[in-house]
């Protein structure tokens, strides 16, 4: 994907911490993006949520270790890189948002 | 008939009967038994106490065995004197038994070494079933847990506490772990392995007392640091039990010594197994005590054959997440050693050669080639053509072809000393096709099972009309098979989802065991769980059927297909004020709202005002009826009315896979019974149960449960059969596939037609889940987390 070099990109507070239970994900909309954000219990993960197949929620997805399964047909999407782990040799990459937690407050880089 | 009586009812002493059994009879058999159980096979305890096996399940000889062959047999009995002179042996009863043969297996102990306090109470040693079942019973989460000694036998005790929950340490005197068995760089493997486990293992610490008042509170080592403890295990080694031999006057040394035959300084007296010494060796395995059996079987029942001239040593640890298997002289004096090893995977190996041929092995991490190993070691295989791919075999082109290779008088069974010709030979003449089958009749892979693949791939090679058994693993994640991870989660009390995961898998997860371990806990403790959302599939998160579009569908429960002109007014006002793009009728007789937005949901079930349908889950669908005696001119039973009832009695219930039901009053089966995975059929004067039907990928015909009389006893039936499926078919299974993998006449037997108690046991479950379920659509009103249905809105908005 290229990145929209038109607007700069800066943390945007999200969500208090407890809004997403642990390995759960949860949809965001930030600005005209869908965004998926995921508590994997140590840190939080946040990508675009659609899946690269069907464009599924991927928000809705069950958390496998640091990727997600997507609900509709079950492709798996590493949530750290954005790649797709399911089906092999897939090219697809789903962009990725950085993420901190400030007093209990999570900000996403996008 | 001379009289045989075997001092000894363990595995040694068992496998011995078992061969003189195969020669002429000629004995009138006791066999004596300290212990009170049958006997059973010693080296799975460990497996008992980490929860992968039940102590049913390492039973080797059942008492019907004993019974079937003739066998007197008294357990809870210890011999305590031997007259050799007299011909009999004394029991701590006080009875006197006479014989003509004496055989002693009397196994080994464990060694107690001279440590004050051992005495205190939560003092265990690790070496029989009752110890297993005392450790069993306090292994609880957080207890804190040292065990003494580093040897195969005190890691096997501690890995299975630490599984239970346990805190442990292993102390250790020596500066490596197993190095009876591994040489340092093979001990240092596994003491990393077993620290990547979560084991403490402290190397080179001597133990000075056991500390506390009347039970142990800690292990005070020589250095002064005392170690918390609220329980102990002592594995420092076992010690051959040879006071009989004394007794008896027998020529003993560290065991009772026999000869090539396994004949003592007595000429009417023959010892076996882990008591004894044979060329000054005295074995603590299994192998060898198998070996031992079958000479002097041969011995005692005058057939004097081939002789025993002693055991190559192997051991494969049997631990979760361990693997180590270790064989021969694997020092390095006078031998060529050929290693590998890479630190990141934990695999370390090492092979020893002398003139060309292999005479020892070490394999930590990866154990996959210790077959071909022993192999080498057994035959002496000239190594010459091999040295280039002694670590590495080219790969073979397919699985069939390592079989093809090996030659028909190969060991495939190293503990019980079976030969693929053996097994070959045995698979055409008893018509064999399961691994059970194989089992019992060759008594192959029922020592330490490390050639249970083995066998298999024989089997699928050979075997016309081979059949996989159901000990499919649920998935990689947690690889056990459902059976398995059921009886696991029962005996360890384990209630969420992420325990197991922790305890017995990778700690992650997927989306295959996750919704599956959900299923079985919610199943197995009927409701009273730790229900963990984040292991469920969306449809279980937000009580509604995700479509194509992340949108979702909503199916109201209409129990019978009989709804009311009001309930329908709502449902069309719903569809309205929703603008759902499709209303649709099921196949189902019920209606489908579809393409409704998550955050909607609540407020749609709210203004429903119906029960969720659950057409979602894999649980109770619904019960189709037809309208039976109420209005049919040909209705013999009142359909509606029972397939109402049935619904009510089932629904928000989950089961392995979705349950679809239909109830009809006549044999026309107009709501198509006979398809479904539980029907009614009603008939002049009665009903019929029929259960395991489909009309999907594939139509199967249901299968006659019962007949019976009365819509109550119907309804019985139907409950005892979905209860049984709920716990016995594996996660995903149809009851179509369920009922075809077990068989109806099975299910009949264990559902309508078991006994009282057992039927009983089947309706409390189901009563005990129905107790605890409820309508999940009240999520609506009272959610389980603030956004389960509405998605985050960012605290600071963004221009799009």
């Amino acid at each position: 994907m290229t990145p929209d070099v038109s607007k700069v990109e800066r943390w945007i507070r999200v969500a208090q911490c407890d809004s997403i239970p642990p390995r759960e994900g949860r949809a965001a909309t930030i600005g005209d993006r869908q965004i998926a954000i995921f508590n994997l219990g140590d840190r939080f993960l946040a990508v675009d949520n659609q899946c690269p197949h069907q464009s599924g929620p991927l928000c809705d997805g069950i958390v496998a270790g640091d990727a997600v399964v997507c609900p509709l047909h079950a492709w798996k999407v590493n949530l750290e890189t954005g790649a797709v782990a399911r089906p092999a040799n897939h090219q697809d990459c789903i962009r990725t948002y950085a993420t901190r937690v400030d007093a209990g407050v999570i900000s996403i880089e996008a | 008939m001379k009289k045989l009586v075997v001092v000894g009812n363990g595995m040694a002493g068992m496998a011995c009967v078992e061969q003189i059994l195969k020669h002429a009879p000629q004995f009138d058999i006791t066999v004596f038994g300290d212990e009170t159980h049958v006997n059973y096979n010693r080296i799975l305890l460990s497996s008992v106490l980490a929860g992968e096996r039940s102590a049913d399940e390492i039973t080797l000889n059942p008492l019907e065995w004993y019974l079937r062959n003739g066998i007197q047999l008294r357990l809870g009995v210890r011999v305590v004197d031997v007259s050799a002179a007299e011909k009999t042996v004394t029991g701590d009863d006080g009875s006197v038994t006479p014989y003509d043969t004496l055989l002693l297996a009397t196994g080994s102990s464990a060694f107690r070494p001279p440590i004050p306090g051992l005495d205190k109470q939560n003092v265990f040693a690790f070496r029989t079933l009752d110890d297993t079942r005392e450790l069993l019973e306090r292994a609880n989460p957080g207890v804190k847990a040292v065990v003494i000694g580093g040897g195969l036998l005190g890691l096997e005790a501690a890995r299975g506490l630490q599984v239970r929950g346990c805190d442990v340490t292993v102390v250790h005197l020596m500066s490596t772990l197993m190095e009876r068995q591994l040489d340092p760089d093979g001990g240092n493997y596994v003491t990393g392995k077993m620290e990547d486990l979560g084991i403490r293992v402290l190397l080179r610490r001597s133990t000075t007392a056991i500390v506390g008042d009347d039970r142990a509170e800690g292990v005070a080592l020589e250095d002064g640091e005392i170690l918390e403890a609220d329980l102990v295990v002592v594995a420092a080694g076992i010690r051959p039990n040879v006071e009989l031999g004394h007794k008896a006057g027998l020529h003993v040394n560290r065991g009772i010594v026999v000869n090539d035959w396994m004949e003592t300084s007595d000429p009417d007296i023959f010892a076996v197994g882990e008591c004894v010494e044979h060329r000054g060796i005295c074995y603590g395995l299994v192998a060898p005590l198998l070996e031992q059996g079958k000479v002097l079987a041969a011995t005692i029942t005058g057939n004097k054959g081939p002789a025993y001239t002693g055991t190559i040593l192997a051991t494969k640890l049997k631990i979760m997440g361990v693997d180590v298997f270790s064989a021969g002289d694997w020092s390095e004096q006078h031998s060529d050693p050929v290693r590998f090893e890479d630190r990141a995977l934990g695999i370390y190996k090492k092979l020893t050669i002398r003139d060309g041929k292999l005479i020892g092995a070490i394999l930590v991490g990866d154990t996959a080639d210790s077959h071909r190993y022993m192999e080498w070691l057994r035959t002496g295989a000239d190594l010459a053509d091999k040295r280039s791919h002694l670590l590495f075999p080219p790969p073979a082109s397919d699985a069939g072809l390592d079989i093809a290779e090996m030659s028909d008088g190969a060991t495939v069974c190293g503990c019980v000393g079976v030969s693929k010709g053996a097994i070959i030979q045995a698979i055409h003449e008893k018509g064999i096709s399961t691994l059970s089958q194989l089992k019992e009749t060759t008594r192959a892979s029922t020592g330490c099972g490390s050639c249970t693949s083995l066998c298999q791939n024989i089997l699928r090679a050979v075997a016309p009309d081979f059949e996989e058994e159901g000990k499919k693993v649920l998935c990689a994640c947690v690889p056990f098979s459902q059976d398995n991870l059921r009886e696991i989660l029962r005996s360890q009390k384990l209630k969420s989802v992420q325990d197991v995961l922790d305890i017995y898998g990778n700690g992650k997860g997927c989306e295959v065991c996750k919704p599956a371990l959900s299923y079985m806990l919610d199943m197995i403790w009927c409701g009273d769980h730790d229900e963990d959302r984040s292991a469920r599939f969306i449809n279980d998160r937000v009580h509604a059927n995700i479509q194509k579009d992340g949108t979702f569908s909503v199916v109201p429960r209409i129990r019978g297909g009989v709804t009311t002109p009001a309930e329908l007014r709502r449902i069309a006002d719903v569809a309205e004020k929703y603008q759902v793009p499709m209303v649709k009728i099921t196949g189902s007789q019920r209606i489908d709202l579809l393409g409704i937005k998550k955050e909607d949901l609540p407020k749609v079930w709210a203004d429903l005002g119906m029960p969720s349908g659950q057409a979602y889950t894999k649980g109770v669908r619904m019960v189709k009826t037809c309208v039976g005696t109420e209005f049919c001119r040909f209705g013999t039973q009142d359909s509606t009315s029972a397939g109402i009832e049935m619904e009510r009695r089932f629904e928000q219930l989950f089961t392995p896979h979705k349950v679809k039901m239909a109830t009809v009053g006549c044999p026309r089966n107009c709501a198509e019974a006979t398809v479904k995975d539980i029907g009614l059929v009603g008939q002049e004067g009665g009903w019929q149960v029929v259960v395991g039907g489909a009309a999907g990928k594939s139509v199967r015909k249901a299968d006659l449960l019962i007949t019976v009389e009365t819509t109550e006893a119907a309804l019985e039936a139907a409950e005892l059969f979905f209860q049984y499926y709920r716990e016995q078919a594996n996660y995903l299974e149809r009851t179509y596939d369920f009922v075809e993998r077990v068989g109806i006449d099975k299910v009949r037997k264990d559902t309508v037609y078991a006994p009282e108690a057992a039927k009983q046991g089947l309706l409390d479950r189901l009563q005990k889940s129905k107790a605890a379920s409820r309508d999940a659509w009240l999520e609506g009103q009272s959610p389980v987390n603030p956004t389960q249905f509405i998605p985050l809105r960012p605290i600071e908005s963004v221009p799009s």
